[in-house]
Parts: structure tokens; sequence; C-alpha cells
């Protein structure tokens, strides 16, 4: 399929010189909104699954403390807890304190909160929920609903249009189109969440045990205790410099105009509350790199925040939370008409958690991802169904974005 | 799928490929191995690399030191080495495989002298492959006159001083080679050798040097440089000249002291840190009764009780761990390059040991606390790139009915594909083997 009509200057070439005759007539800002090979596309994957309650918290609904008093952080203005105090998002909703930065985006109208969001699936296994997610179908595929929209975005001059961020490239980015890929040098560290869960299975081994135990210490663990933050806050680093990177090359003129990256140990079955932040810090600093490396071309990136699916609404017996349905998702970036929560709430008491356990599900994720195909990166109708097969149910959403 | 054949496949092969069928029986399968010898793979020989080197060194002298690209020895080391890394994540005779590993070992030329570079991957194919099943001293013979050998150990620059060249040139004696060949290859300190020893097994040796730069490009025996006259070695009388030097490794080569210094270390390799003295007299016994017939120790090995039960007795060497790792992913041989730079990364390169004594072969040398943070980095960084797998598929592959329900539940339970193959390859049991 073509993105634009068939003719003589439905060429890249000609579209840049379309470009240049704008600039010439002093519509630089319109001319470079409306070019689809300007506009950048970033979707951050969270694997594990994040607790979309617990990262924006709905302390305006009555049965949440009910639910999830553990994990329940102070209202916005209330004396602050050890994490601090919720940041307020317009008086249902709060947004964790470790995300600072995504606030002042949300105070900037260029952050989205979408909450009680889903695919189109629901199952509970973390892989097949993955596949679900970046694969865009209610069955899995083998490649993905980013790669296949790819086919219809202008190849920049030197490189791939798409890039996958870090070691491997996921479903998301696989498919017919040719992608690009790039990683730091040397290895990568795992985070420190599953460094304590490899710890566990390490410590019955009466060799293994006390070595490991001591290459963590030296590496800063204090100790091996699930939920113990990384002293060192390893994940913390490693994202940002990942989207800082990321950002660096989506900025160049010839560099790609969609990346995929990922950020992985969501899941918070236990001791959520403090495993839970150095995740947290890490998304916000890499989110900031993001919107700082990128600089001028912010205003014409979205990034898109998803995670495989939420957790239980209820608190488990071990302070975490275990796998569920209804989710969260964030959508940021210069052009995004933010400042908002989108949510058709459902509710939490009893009657209304999907299956008596989780968030119901109240918006089609692919909803999101299509409005922001549609409108973001301009594809047509055909593409994007491509992107999609089989979501007629779930159209487009509209007003993601401003202008 | 039986206990058995899972602990012969990571204990004497290199771990099963992600869907490979087992075999059936596990002594079967490993008997299998040890029968006729599979044709050599292909590669370049110690003559081409000797060769190639002489060429480069010839394009230098032309271009005031310069040589256009990689020149010729690079990428025929390259070769070699992924060649290596491609036979073991295919390999059909994988205890084979892990024996030439053993013996490459016991025999350490490493690429840390330059000089050893082009020739390394003849090494393993003229002196250690055609001798794993066979006989000891053959294989003691084969590597003390390969090029490999000769130049890692100075060999090839010892003059006997009594020589013609040395009386004229009033050089003399290297003995590195004569003390290694008396301490690591042959009898060990145990063998009760002296100074005097090594220096008349030096003395054998002199003439045994290398053509570097012109025909054969390869072992040659230098009359103008080997000491006359007969010498004393042990209490044993060897004559001049080539045949004495021979004579004199064939001996060593089937001395009582040096089968029982092999036995140990095949038992400490394949069996336990410690090897349990019975195990290591019966491996030895084999060798003394069959004049140092290796095929027929290696029988005798996967015999030993000690070998099946515990399972899981040894920590994975780098080489192991990386090997055993990929071939569970089902790395495909095009991306062999992973495991040459997982060996990198872990710390043990490929024929790059140290010293002359090879890598260790102990868990108190490759257990240390950094190292394994190292090796979940490695093991997660490889993970990530195998995200489309199914994490219980590699599992199995990787450790079937030795995985302990601890880690089948973690991995079960983890957040993602590239966590849960983390997990599997963190556990303790993929650790060992």
């Amino acid at each position: 399929m073509s993105l634009h009509p068939k003719g003589p200057h439905a060429t890249r070439r000609g579209l840049l010189l379309g470009l240049a005759a704008s600039l010439a007539l002093g519509r630089t800002r319109v001319a470079f909104a409306q070019l689809p090979g300007e506009r950048r596309l970033v979707v951050v994957i969270l694997r594990g699954a994040l607790d979309g309650l617990h990262a924006v918290q709905p302390y305006g609904d009555p049965a949440l403390a009910g639910l999830r008093a553990p994990l329940v952080l102070p209202e916005p203005g209330q004396e602050p807890g050890p994490e601090g105090a919720l940041l307020d998002l317009g008086g249902f909703f709060g947004l964790h304190p470790a995300l600072p930065a995504l606030h002042a985006m949300y105070a900037a109208n260029e952050a989205l909160v979408l909450h009680a969001v889903a695919g189109p699936y629901r199952s509970r296994s973390h892989f097949e929920a993955q596949d679900l997610l970046e694969g865009g179908a209610t069955e899995r595929l083998t490649s993905g609903w980013l790669n296949r929209a790819l086919a219809a975005v202008p190849n920049p001059a030197q490189a791939r249009a798409g890039l996958a961020i870090g070691t491997g490239v996921p479903l998301l980015l696989r498919g017919a189109t040719p992608i690009g890929a790039y990683a730091p040098p040397g290895l990568e560290r795992p985070a420190a969440d599953l460094i304590y869960r490899i710890a566990e299975l390490q410590a019955a081994d009466p060799l293994l045990g006390p070595v490991l135990a001591e290459g963590m210490r030296a590496r800063g663990f204090v100790a091996q205790t699930i939920g113990a933050p990384s002293p060192q806050d390893r994940d913390r680093n490693a994202f940002p410099r990942l989207a800082a990177a990321a950002a660096r090359l989506l900025a160049a003129a010839d560099g790609p105009r969609v990346a995929a990256m990922e950020l992985g140990g969501w899941d918070t079955h236990a001791g959520q509350r403090n495993r839970i932040l150095p995740l947290l810090r890490a998304l916000d600093d890499g989110l900031a790199a993001l919107r700082d490396g990128l600089g001028a071309h912010w205003a014409r990136t979205a990034v898109l925040v998803v995670t495989e699916f939420g957790r239980t609404a209820r608190v488990n017996g071990n302070l975490g939370t275990d796998h569920g349905t209804g989710g969260l998702a964030f959508l940021l970036g210069g052009g995004v008409a933010g400042g908002r929560v989108v949510a058709d709430w459902p509710g939490l008491t009893e009657g209304q958690l999907h299956e008596g356990r989780d968030l119901a599900p109240t918006l089609d994720l692919r909803r999101v991802a299509k409005g922001l195909m549609r409108d973001h990166l301009r594809l047509p109708e055909p593409a994007v169904a491509l992107a999609f097969p089989g979501s007629a149910e779930a159209p487009a959403l509209p007003g993601l974005l401003r202008g | 799928m039986s206990r058995s054949v899972h602990v012969a496949a990571v204990r004497f092969g290199l771990g099963l490929r992600l869907g490979e069928a087992p075999p059936d029986d596990a002594l079967g399968w490993l008997e299998s191995q040890l029968g006729p010898e599979a044709p050599l793979p292909p590669g370049h020989s110690a003559a081409e690399g000797l060769r190639a080197r002489s060429e480069d060194l010839a394009e230098r002298e032309r271009n005031a030191g310069d040589l256009e690209g990689q020149g010729r020895v690079v990428p025929l080391v390259r070769a070699e080495t992924l060649a290596w890394a491609r036979r073991r994540l295919t390999a059909e005779q994988p205890f084979r495989e892990r024996l030439v590993d053993f013996w490459m070992n016991h025999f350490t030329a490493s690429r840390r002298a330059g000089l050893v570079n082009p020739v390394i991957g003849g090494f393993e194919r003229e002196a250690i492959r055609p001798h794993v099943t066979g006989r000891f001293a053959d294989m003691l013979v084969a590597v003390v006159r390969h090029p490999a050998m000769l130049l890692y150990l100075d060999n090839a620059g010892s003059v006997g001083p009594g020589s013609p060249f040395g009386l004229r040139s009033g050089r003399g004696l290297n003995e590195n080679l004569a003390r290694e060949v008396l301490e690591l290859h042959s009898l060990s300190p145990a063998g009760g050798y002296t100074q005097g020893d090594v220096q008349e097994l030096a003395r054998i040796l002199t003439g045994w040097s290398v053509a570097l730069r012109a025909e054969p490009f390869g072992f040659q025996f230098r009359p103008q440089t080997h000491e006359p006259g007969s010498k004393q070695l042990l209490g044993q009388e060897f004559g001049p000249g080539e045949a004495g030097g021979e004579a004199a490794l064939r001996f060593l080569g089937t001395h009582p002291a040096t089968f029982r210094h092999l036995a140990f270390r095949l038992v400490r390799h394949f069996v336990a840190d410690a090897p349990p003295p019975e195990a290591v007299r019966a491996v030895g016994a084999s060798l003394r009764d069959t004049g140092g017939d290796l095929g027929a120790a290696a029988r005798v090995l996967i015999r030993l009780p000690q070998a099946w039960e515990p399972p899981l007795g040894k920590f994975r060497a780098p080489m192991d761990y990386v090997l055993a790792a990929c071939r569970a992913l089902g790395l495909p041989p095009e991306r062999a390059e992973a495991v040459l730079n997982g060996l990198g990364a872990l710390g043990q390169p490929l024929w790059n040991a140290p010293q002359p004594n090879g890598w260790a072969d102990t868990a108190a040398e490759w257990a240390a606390p950094e190292a394994l943070m190292r090796r979940l980095d490695w093991a997660f960084t490889l993970a990530g790139r195998f995200g489309r797998l199914d994490p219980r598929e590699v599992a199995e592959a990787a450790l079937g009915p030795l995985a302990r329900a601890e880690t089948v539940t973690a991995a079960s339970r983890a957040g993602s594909v590239r966590d849960a193959i983390t997990l599997v390859f963190g556990s303790p049991e993929f650790m060992h083997r």
C-alpha cells in the first residue's frame, strides 16, 4: 500500500521538495508538523506488569483503602510517607511521588494518563499477554504492530525508520519491515530484583550461595532481602542511559523515526512498595532523558508507555499484588493533548471489579495505539488496519493530540 | 526422560540443544562417540598458518612495517575460532569435543604467545584430535613435534651447547619445554624427576625446531643445533638424533607416573574437584593395562559410579557454561561469535590460558564473587536476544529432570521470557555439570 496518492510527486523526494516550498512560504511549523517523516514515536514496554493502581492511585475512590491499605500513599498535600505523598492529577487520581518528571509534563499538558486500560486479551500469563500486546491481535502473531505500521512510514535517508533500543528486538518491532537496532557495548546488568530472585535460588547451594552473596555485597547490594532497594541504583541508571541514547538517535536528521525500548522487573508479587520504587525512578528518569534529548523534536514526539496487564486490586499476603487485568498507560510528548487522566472509571467495589479481583478494563489499548497511528504518524486507514488486524470493534481514539 | 541421560549430556557432553531429543541410552550414546575417528574437520593446517604469517611479514618488510587491512593471519585465526565455536554448537559427538578440549588444555599452547596464533587451529587438528581415543604416547609425540608447542615453550630456539651451532655461537639450552613436558604433560612432580632430568630432556630435544619462513613451514629437525651424544633421563639412556627424542617422549608417555597423573586429571575434570581415589585408581589401571589407550580410559571413566552419583558435582568453567547456555537457546551456528564473546566476557577466552598449566579445573578458581555476577550479566544480556523462545523449552534442554522445583517455579513466575531464561541460567544446577 502507498502512503501517498499515486502520481509523479508521490515520492519521498517530492515530499522534501514540498517541505522546501513550505519553508519558503514561511509556514515552517505547520509544514514540519504535517510531514509524516518528521514525527517521532517511542514505545516503552514495561515487562512484568506494572501495578497501575500503585503508580496512579485513585485516592478519590472510597474502596481503594479497603483493598490495599498497605500500598496506599498519602493523598496530595497530606503528611508525606517515606516515599513522599501522591502528586495530584486533578482531584481523584494521584501520581506516585517517584515520577516527578512525568508529573511536570502532566502539569505542562504534555502527559496523558490512561487508566483502566487493557488489550483485547484476558490472559494472565506474562509471556502470552506480552506477545498479544506486541502482536496487536487477539491471537499470537509472528510480527509486531509497530513493525507492520512502519511499512507505511517513509524511511529517512540514512537509516531504518524503526529502531530497537537495547539487547534484542522485541516482537513489537519484528516483522517484514527492516528495522535497526542499537545496544550499548558490553554486558547489561539484570535488575536488582532479578538478582535477588537468583540469589534465593543460589542460597541453597553451599558453594555458590556465599560466593554470590559476596559478589552482590561488592556491587553494593545491602542484604539478600526481596524488596531491599539496590543502593547503587544500577537499574535507575541503565534505562535512562538507554533513553538518552534513543533520544540522540531519534533527534538526528537522518536517524530513525520510531523506536521501541523496554524496562523489565515490574512483577511485584512481594514487597511491592519498595520493589517498585527504583523501577518508577528509572522510568521517570528515562522519560525525562527522552524529553531532554529530543530537544526541539519533542514537539513532534509521542511516547507511549504500556504494560501487558494490570495487577490484582487487592494486596496479597506478601504485601505485593498478583497478575490482574485493567492497567495503566502513559502517553507523553510535546504534541500530546495532556494534563488529563483518560479513564472511564469502573470503580473498585466488589461488584465492579473484573471477576471480583481486578480493575475492570474500560478502554481497549488498541484504540490508543490506533489513535497514534492515525493522528500522530498520520498513517492512512489501511495501514492502521494492517497494524491491528481484526480490530474494527476498537476504533482509533480521537483527541490524543493537540491541533 | 531418564535422569542419567541428562547427566551424561551435561557431565560428558556440552549440554542438550534446544529441542534436541536426548539419547535413549546414556552409556551407549557416550560409547558410540568413542568409536572410529570421525573425519577431521576442515581448517587451516599449521603449515598454511605459518605460510600466511610469513607472507604477512614479507609484506611488512616491503611496506615499511605496514600491512594492508588485517593481513592473512588475523582472518585465519578468526576463522579457526569461529569454526571451533560452530562445531561445539552443532557437535554430533559432544563427548569427543569435550575430550578434544580437555587435551587441548592439558597441552596448553596459548595464543598469548603471538607466534602460536597462526598454528593453533592446526595444533588441535594435527596433534590433539587424532589421538583423543588413541595412544597417549602418540599424542605426546605429536604435541611436542608440533610448531605450536615448539614455539610456545621456546624449544624452537633451544641450542645444544655442544652442537656445531652452539659451539660456534656460544648459545645454549632453553629448558622451558622439557620442564613442562615433565611437570605438566607427563610425569608431574610426583614422578620424582630432578633438575638434572629436566636438563637432559632439554638436551634430548635440541634440534626440534620449526621452519618459520621457508618450506616445510613446520617441524624441522636441525642437526646443527642438536646436542651430540647419548643422554640419561630417569636412569634410561637415549641416543642422539631425532629418534632419541621420540624414544624419550614415548618412554615418558608410557611411564606409570604419567598414567597416574593423567588419571587424576581426567577424573578431576569429569567427576570431582577432589577426585575419589578409587576412581583415579580405576582409570590409572586402565591406562597402565592398555599401554596408555585413551579410548579405553574414557570407557572406564564413563562407567565410574562416581561420575553419575551424585550428579552436578562439578562447577562449570566459563567454557562449559557458555556452550551449554548457547546450546540450550538453540543459538544458530552462524551466530557462533556470541560463544567467543561469552568466553571473553567470562574470563576464559579461547586458547588464551595465561600460563602453560592451562585453565584451572576446579570451582575454587572459577566460582569467584564478581565472576558469578558477570555470569548473570552475560546470561541476562544473551537472554535478551531470545525473547521469542518458550522458557520451558529452554529449561528442558538446559536442565531437564535435573531442574529443582524452586527453579522451575521461579522461572514460571518470571515477568518476562528474558527474566525466565536468566533464572534458569542463574540457578545453581545450571552452574554445575
